[in-house]
């Protein structure tokens, strides 16, 4: 079966999520158990391909035995086969965490939500893992109707926010599938492999230059850049916890690396950097990004649409790293991707405790929390750390690889975007911490039981949701100390020759 | 100068180009929700339009070898045939965009059933 791993890897959740509603017809709670089945056997395949890789190196896998220009083929290598298992990591996380949530945000329609997860699963993991451009384009789509629907039955507002999510959605992918049109038309192939090879040699044509913006305007509303990114904030508020939960972290994290792969696979580097000079307006898009997300992050009275500027202010961390086009730089961002996902998983689904306890995600739910919920604060204070940049927490050190790039390129203005939006992020944390403290109002009644585990842990979030906020936690700070190895083994490899 | 004839023969290039900018428009500047579906279905069709024109020829037929059976004793000349690869991936599309409208009509009923306008304007001052 290992033979067969990369393919099973997508193949599982899609199987799995057609036979979930029948399960559901026959016996609704088994659907809890098939959706954890379904995921721990992609993240199982995925640790077989990803160990695969870093013995063997770049696997080929052909759909059906078709060879690459007539078949589809899979390509998983470096840059891809960690994304596989952050992916399926992260859905397993946020399945174990669903079960509460869901049953009390959307009572009844478990099995049709849990369909709908392990289809939107299957979308992203098969962006990742295809070497095909256009089987990419019909992937996105997958990931991006699944996400339309998880996002659709959320709070008052929900549907109006997806509605706007789905016109903008729709023009990325389809300028997306313009750019796959013009590429095809200049070269009659649609495998990301063969188009590296024929492409060189027409790289003065217009009709490549014309694929190329449609690409990267397509997958920059995808990914909600600064700009494009109006349909982000919205959606993501006002979705199911679990919903954003699962598509926040990963969305636009998968659209900045389907740009990083159109960057530097499917065309040159030296086309990306030298002759189109399209790394120079992403570093500035970058800055802007970061500016807008943290000024406007500031403005926020509601947790998760703070967390949701935080996001569109991340994606230009990302976009501007590659875009500093030196190893150092691109090195981190694509550090970042790993590290920005599992943070954005950890305060999100944070949001989604406190929202499943005081039915609400405003910042003032959360007064004197830290006494009600300890171990859940302790998780958003390591996130927070995360994404503030503190040194043993993840997030510090694709924002040190990141500077020492920026310092590299000289772009100064890069270097003192990211402190100003450190700095944001110290003040729009510390806040909540000041909000969950309290300290005048812990004398009041409780006195009696201010030492007593009684008052403070029959608040706490129930187990299946508490465990995997505290494993994101745990990963967090691991991710960080092992950042070295991780950086040596995998991320090395997978940067582009400059 | 402008060269007339260039301009028209390659009038199914202008005429996807200008569709796509009605779609684009009616995404845009329209306030009523169906308006904007269906200037969301023009967006898609101009490319679908895109994809086929660019396949077509004048002349050509259906990529089918006659006297296909056994060794092909004459030599295939490309200008006789239609290419069938972008018409293949349009069917593929075609579905892709068939199941966003259906995603986007059911989220419209469910707009409509909650606030029973589709004015864009009218539902905001809903929510508001």
């Amino acid at each position: 079966m290992t033979e067969q791993a990369p393919i099973l890897i997508i193949v599982i959740p899609l199987m799995f999520s057609i036979v979930t509603p029948l399960i559901g017809l026959w016996k609704k709670d088994l659907c809890y158990p098939w959706v954890i089945l379904g995921i721990t056997l992609s993240v199982l395949y995925s640790i077989i391909t990803l160990k695969t890789v870093l013995c063997t190196g770049v696997i080929h896998y052909y759909v059906g035995g078709w060879m690459p220009p007539w078949g589809i083929e899979c390509v998983i290598d470096y840059l891809n086969a960690p994304m596989m298992l952050l992916i399926s990591g992260i859905s397993l996380l946020v399945a174990v965490y669903s079960r509460k949530s869901i049953e009390q945000e959307l009572p009844g329609k478990t099995p049709y939500f849990y369909t709908i997860f392990l289809l939107q699963v299957s979308g992203f993991l098969g962006i990742v893992i295809t070497g095909d451009l256009f089987n990419l384009f019909v992937f996105l789509e997958i990931a991006s109707l699944a996400g339309y629907a998880l996002i659709a039955v959320g709070e008052d507002g929900a549907p109006l926010a997806t509605f706007r999510y789905v016109v903008m959605g729709t023009v990325g992918a389809c300028f997306y599938l313009l750019g796959v049109g013009y590429l095809y038309l200049a070269t009659g192939s649609l495998n990301i492999a063969d188009l590296a090879k024929i492409l060189p040699s027409i790289y003065s044509s217009k009709v490549v230059l014309v694929a190329f913006a449609f690409f990267m305007v397509g997958v920059a509303i995808k990914m909600a850049l600064f700009p494009l990114h109006a349909w982000l904030p919205d959606a993501y508020t006002l979705a199911p916890s679990t919903s954003s939960a699962l598509i926040a972290p990963l969305t636009t994290k998968i659209a900045v690396y389907v740009m990083i792969r159109i960057l530097f696979t499917v065309f040159d580097p030296d086309f990306s950097i030298i002759m189109t000079h399209t790394t120079d307006i992403m570093v500035w898009a970058g800055i802007l990004a970061i500016f807008a997300g943290a000024i406007m992050a500031l403005a926020q009275t509601d947790f998760k649409r703070m967390l949701c500027y935080i996001v569109v202010a991340e994606i230009g961390y990302m976009v501007g790293g590659v875009g500093l086009a030196n190893t150092i730089a691109i090195k981190g961002a694509i550090l970042h991707i790993i590290n920005d996902a599992v943070m954005t998983l950890g305060v999100f689904t944070v949001a989604g405790i406190v929202c499943y306890r005081m039915k609400s995600h405003n910042i003032s739910d959360f007064n004197a929390l830290f006494k009600k919920m300890p171990f859940t604060m302790t998780a958003l204070v390591v996130a927070a750390l995360s994404m503030i940049g503190v040194p043993p927490t993840c997030g510090f050190f694709s924002k040190w690889y990141l500077l020492q790039g920026a310092v590299v390129a000289g772009s100064w203005t890069f270097v003192i975007a990211l402190l100003v939006s450190s700095l944001v992020n110290v003040v729009l944390f510390f806040r909540i911490f000041e909000i969950g403290y309290v300290f005048h109002e812990s004398h009041d009644g409780h006195d009696s039981h201010a030492h007593g585990d009684g008052a403070s842990v029959i608040e706490e979030a129930p187990l299946s949701m508490l465990i995997p906020t505290m494993i994101v936690a745990v990963g967090i700070v691991l991710i960080g100390i092992y950042n070295q190895p991780i950086l040596i083994n995998i991320i090395q490899l997978a940067v582009p020759k400059l | 100068m402008l060269d007339f004839d260039f301009i028209v023969s390659k009038y199914n290039y202008w005429i996807y180009i200008v569709l796509m900018m009605i779609g684009f428009y009616a995404m845009i500047g329209k306030r009523n929700l169906i308006k904007k579906i269906v200037g969301m279905n023009i967006f898609q069709t101009a490319i679908i339009l895109f994809f086929v024109s660019v396949a077509c020829k004048k002349g050509a037929t259906l990529p089918i070898l006659t006297n296909g059976h056994g060794p092909v004793k004459h030599a295939i000349d490309v200008s006789h045939y239609i290419n069938p690869l972008p018409h293949v991936l349009m069917l593929t599309a075609i579905v892709v965009m068939v199941a966003t409208l259906g995603v986007a009509l059911a989220i419209v009923i469910m707009i409509y059933r909650k606030y029973n306008t589709l004015e864009e304007d009218e539902i905001l001052k809903a929510i508001k």
